[in-house]
C-alpha cells in the first residue's frame, strides 16, 4: 500500500532526455517504477533509456496510458511544463525543479487545480513507496518497505529520517516530499488525509520547517485523525529575515517562526523534538 | 533581492504612477543643484535597504537649497543599521491632506497574491495589522482574472478614501498590480499613498522587493545587485553560485558564531545549525553560517565553500555535514582532501558522510589519514562542539 504513486503508476518523464532527466529516470526505472515515455519538445519519435519520445504530453498520454508525470525540465519553462501535463489530463504531476518565479507557480497551481490534477512541488524530492515505485530523486536505497509514512518540505533532512527509519527496524510506507517553495501545489493538510485512509501507514513523520502557515494548518488536520503523528521542524535557530536555502524557508514580519508551529502542533498533542533519534523513540512509543 | 526607493519609483512611472517630482543624488552639490531646480521645499531621503530610516535620521525636510546641501552632508555618509548611504534622492516636499498604505504581496496559505490597503497609511504595515487588524483591508486576487477594479473600488470605500480622489487612486493601483506581475515583484507598497491638499493623489513613497528566481527574464535587474549592501562574505559567495547566509551573535541569543556548517540540501543545513545550537549552547558557541552545497555537489563546490566560510574571522572550527543522496560521498572527500590541499586549514574540521558512496568516500579519507570522517550527526555535532568549545 501506500499513497499517491505504486507499482502500477504509469510515469511519463518532461525533460527525460536532459542532463538530470536521464539520471533520475535510470535511477526510477532501476527502482521498478513503470516509466513508459518521455517528453522532450523536437524529440519525438526517437527512443531513450529504452522508452519513447514525444513532443507534447497529450500525445505521450494517448500513446503510452501515463497517468502521472516527473517534471525535470529547466525553471524558465516548468511552469508551462505542469500545466501543459494538467492540460493533458494528467493525475498526478511531480515537479521536481527548483527556482521557478513565484509569479509562474500561482498561475500554475490554479490552472492544475482547475483541472483537477494534484501537483506536488515544485523544488520537491518526489514521491517514494517503498518497495513498489518512486516518482522523482529520493534515493531509492535508504528506504525498506515498512509502516511509518514521512510528509516533508526539505529534501536532504527528509533522507536522514527515511534512513533512520530504515536502521530502527520501522520501515516507510511512502515518502511524499511535498517542495520547499512558498507556493506549493500539495501542502501537509492535503497529504496528511491521505496517511490517516491508508491502512498501511500506522504513524506519520511529518517535516517541515520555518515559514509560512502550513504547519499549523496542519495541526488541523491532525486533531482529527486517528494515525498518530510526530513533528520535527528545521529552523529553530535561524534569524528572521534570512532566507535558508529554500525560497519558502524564511521568517518574516515575526510569521512563520519554529516556536508557532511547534506551538500549534503541541496544541493538538503532536511531539517536535529536536533531534532524529528522538523522533524514532517517540513513534516506537506510538506503534 | 530588495532595490532602492529610487529605483522603484522609476519602476513604477513607466506605469504612469503619479510620484513627486525629484531626482537622486550622490553629492551635496547633486543635491542643491536639484533643490535649486526644484525651487521650492523639499525632502531628502537616505536611499539604503533599511526600515525606519526617518527614525534614524536619514530623511530630512529642507526649505531652501542651503538646509537641502546641509541635510545632503549629513545624510550622505551617515551609518543606518549597519549601512553606509551612499545615495539620497531629492523630492518636492508634498503637502499630506491623508495618507493610506498600499501593498501587494504573496498570500501563501491562499495561494495566491493579495491587495492590502489601511487608512493607517504612513507607518509599519506589520504593527498595524498586529496591533489593530480591523484596520488592514486584504482584497485575494484570482490568478487567472487579475485584479479587477471593482474590487479596489470597494476596498478605496472601506478605507474611507473620498469619492473625489477615488478614480485617480483606483488608477494607481491597477498600475501597482500590473506592475507587480510583469516585473516579478515579490513585495510591492505605496506606503504612504498621499492625497495632496491640491487634490492630487501620488506615490510618496515606495518599496518593491523582486523574486530572485525571475532574474533570467529581467537582465537589467543585474545593475540592481547592490553588492555594497550585503555582508562581505555573502557577496563573495553569491559570486562563487554558493547559497551562503552569516549569522551574528544577535542570531544566536549569546553563543558565539563559532562553527562553520556546511552541508548539502536546505533542510539539512538548517537542521545541522539548529543541532549546532542545541549542543553548543552550554559551552557558548553556535553556528557561524549556513551554506548549503546544493544537490550534486562536485569537488570543486566544496573547495569553494570551505574557502568561504574561513573568510568569516569569527570562525574556529567547521563542520561538514553530509547525507548523500543525489551527492556522492567519494567526490565530498574528494573535495575535502584537494581544499587541504589548497587551504591552510589550521581550525578543527568534524566530517560526517553517510549515503551514497559512503564506503568509498571514508576509504578516501582513510587512506589520507587527516580527516576521521563520522557516520551519525549528534556525534558529529558534540565533537565539533568540544572540539571548538576546548580551542
Amino acid at each position: 500500500m501506500g499513497i499517491l504513486a505504486n507499482r502500477d503508476t504509469r510515469v511519463l518523464v518532461q525533460g527525460l532526455t536532459g542532463r538530470e532527466g536521464t539520471f533520475h529516470s535510470e535511477a526510477m526505472l532501476a527502482y521498478g517504477t513503470q516509466v513508459v515515455g518521455g517528453v522532450t519538445p523536437g524529440k519525438g519519435g526517437t527512443t531513450h533509456l529504452g522508452v519513447p519520445v514525444f513532443d507534447t504530453v497529450s500525445e505521450a498520454a494517448a500513446q503510452t496510458g501515463a497517468v502521472a508525470s516527473c517534471i525535470f525540465v529547466p525553471a524558465p519553462f516548468a511552469a508551462q511544463a505542469v500545466c501543459e501535463a494538467a492540460d493533458a489530463g494528467l493525475q498526478l504531476v511531480v515537479c521536481i525543479t527548483e527556482g521557478i518565479p513565484v509569479g509562474d507557480m500561482v498561475r500554475a497551481v490554479a490552472y492544475a487545480q482547475a483541472r483537477g490534477t494534484r501537483l506536488i512541488g515544485p523544488n520537491c524530492p518526489g514521491l517514494l513507496t517503498a518497495g513498489e515505485a518512486k516518482i522523482g530523486i529520493i534515493p531509492g536505497h535508504i528506504a525498506k518497505p515498512g509502516r511509518v509514512g514521512v510528509v516533508s518540505r526539505s529534501g536532504t533532512l527528509t533522507y536522514e529520517i527515511v534512513d533512520a527509519l530504515t536502521k530502527a527496524g520501522l520501515g516507510l510506507t511512502t515518502c511524499a516530499g511535498i517542495g520547499g517553495d512558498p507556493v506549493l501545489g500539495t501542502r501537509f493538510a492535503d497529504v496528511l488525509p491521505l496517511f490517516e485512509a491508508d491502512p498501511a501507514t500506522e504513524a506519520v513523520v511529518m517535516i517541515g520547517e520555518i515559514g509560512g502557515s502550513d504547519e499549523e494548518d496542519a495541526a488541523a488536520v491532525i486533531a482529527t485523525m486517528t494515525t498518530p503523528v510526530v513533528a520535527f521542524i528545521s529552523g529553530r535557530s535561524a534569524p528572521e529575515g534570512k532566507r535558508m536555502g529554500h525560497a519558502g524557508a524564511i521568517v518574516s514580519g515575526g510569521k512563520g517562526t519554529a516556536q508557532s508551529k511547534v506551538d500549534a502542533l503541541g496544541a493538538v498533542g503532536v511531539p517536535v523534538p529536536e533531534t532524529a533519534p528522538e523522533v524514532i523513540a517517540l513513534l516506537r512509543e506510538r506503534l | 533581492m530588495k532595490i532602492h526607493e529610487y529605483q522603484a519609483k522609476q519602476l513604477l512611472s513607466r506605469y504612469a504612477v503619479p510620484l513627486p517630482e525629484g531626482e537622486v543624488a550622490s553629492t551635496p552639490d547633486e543635491v542643491a543643484a536639484i533643490a535649486a531646480r526644484l525651487a521650492r521645499p523639499c525632502v531628502v531621503k537616505a536611499q539604503v535597504h533599511a526600515g525606519g530610516r526617518g527614525k534614524a535620521g536619514g530623511v530630512k525636510l529642507a526649505r531652501d537649497v542651503a538646509e537641502a546641501r546641509a541635510a545632503g552632508e549629513a545624510i550622505l555618509g551617515m551609518t543606518i543599521k549597519g549601512l553606509v548611504v551612499e545615495k539620497v534622492l531629492v523630492e518636492e516636499a508634498i503637502d499630506i491632506a491623508a495618507e493610506y498604505y498600499l501593498g501587494i504581496t504573496l498570500d501563501r496559505a491562499r495561494r495566491c497574491n493579495v491587495l492590502i490597503i489601511s487608512a493607517a497609511g504612513g507607518i509599519d504595515i506589520e504593527e498595524v495589522a498586529a496591533s489593530t487588524p480591523e484596520k488592514v483591508l486584504r482584497e485575494p486576487i484570482d490568478p487567472a482574472f487579475g485584479l479587477q477594479p471593482f474590487q479596489v473600488t470597494k476596498v478605496l470605500c472601506q478605507a474611507g478614501v473620498p469619492a473625489g480622489s477615488q478614480r485617480a487612486a483606483t488608477a494607481i493601483v491597477m498600475a501597482l498590480s500590473k506592475a507587480y506581475g510583469e516585473i516579478d515583484a515579490s513585495l510591492a507598497e505605496i506606503n504612504p499613498l498621499v492625497l495632496c491638499g491640491d487634490g492630487r493623489v501620488v506615490a510618496a513613497d515606495a518599496k518593491i522587493n523582486l523574486d530572485d528566481s525571475a532574474q533570467f527574464r529581467h537582465p537589467e535587474w543585474s545593475a540592481w545587485a547592490d553588492d555594497a549592501e550585503e555582508d562581505p562574505i555573502e557577496a563573495e559567495a553569491h559570486r562563487r553560485g554558493l547559497q551562503y547566509v552569516r549569522l551574528s551573535a544577535e542570531n544566536l541569543r549569546g553563543s558565539a558564531p563559532a562553527i562553520a556548517i556546511i552541508g548539502n540540501g536546505a533542510g539539512l543545513v538548517m537542521g545541522t545549525l539548529d543541532e549546532v545550537s542545541r549542543v553548543g549552547r552550554p559551552f557558548g558557541v553556535g553556528p557561524a553560517n549556513f551554506l548549503d552545497l546544493g544537490g550534486g555537489a562536485r569537488s570543486e563546490v566544496v573547495r569553494q565553500a570551505l574557502e568561504v566560510v574561513l573568510l568569516n574571522p569569527d570562525v574556529r572550527g567547521v563542520f561538514l555535514n553530509i547525507f548523500g543522496g543525489i551527492t556522492r560521498c567519494d567526490e565530498v572527500a574528494k573535495g575535502l582532501l584537494d581544499a587541504a590541499e589548497h587551504v591552510d586549514l589550521k581550525l578543527p574540521l568534524v566530517v560526517r558522510l553517510t549515503g551514497t558512496n559512503e564506503e568509498a568516500g571514508r576509504a578516501l579519507l582513510a587512506e589520507d589519514g587527516r580527516f576521521q570522517p563520522f557516520v551519525e550527526f549528534s556525534a558529529a555535532a558534540e565533537a565539533i562542539v568540544q572540539a571548538v568549545a576546548a580551542g
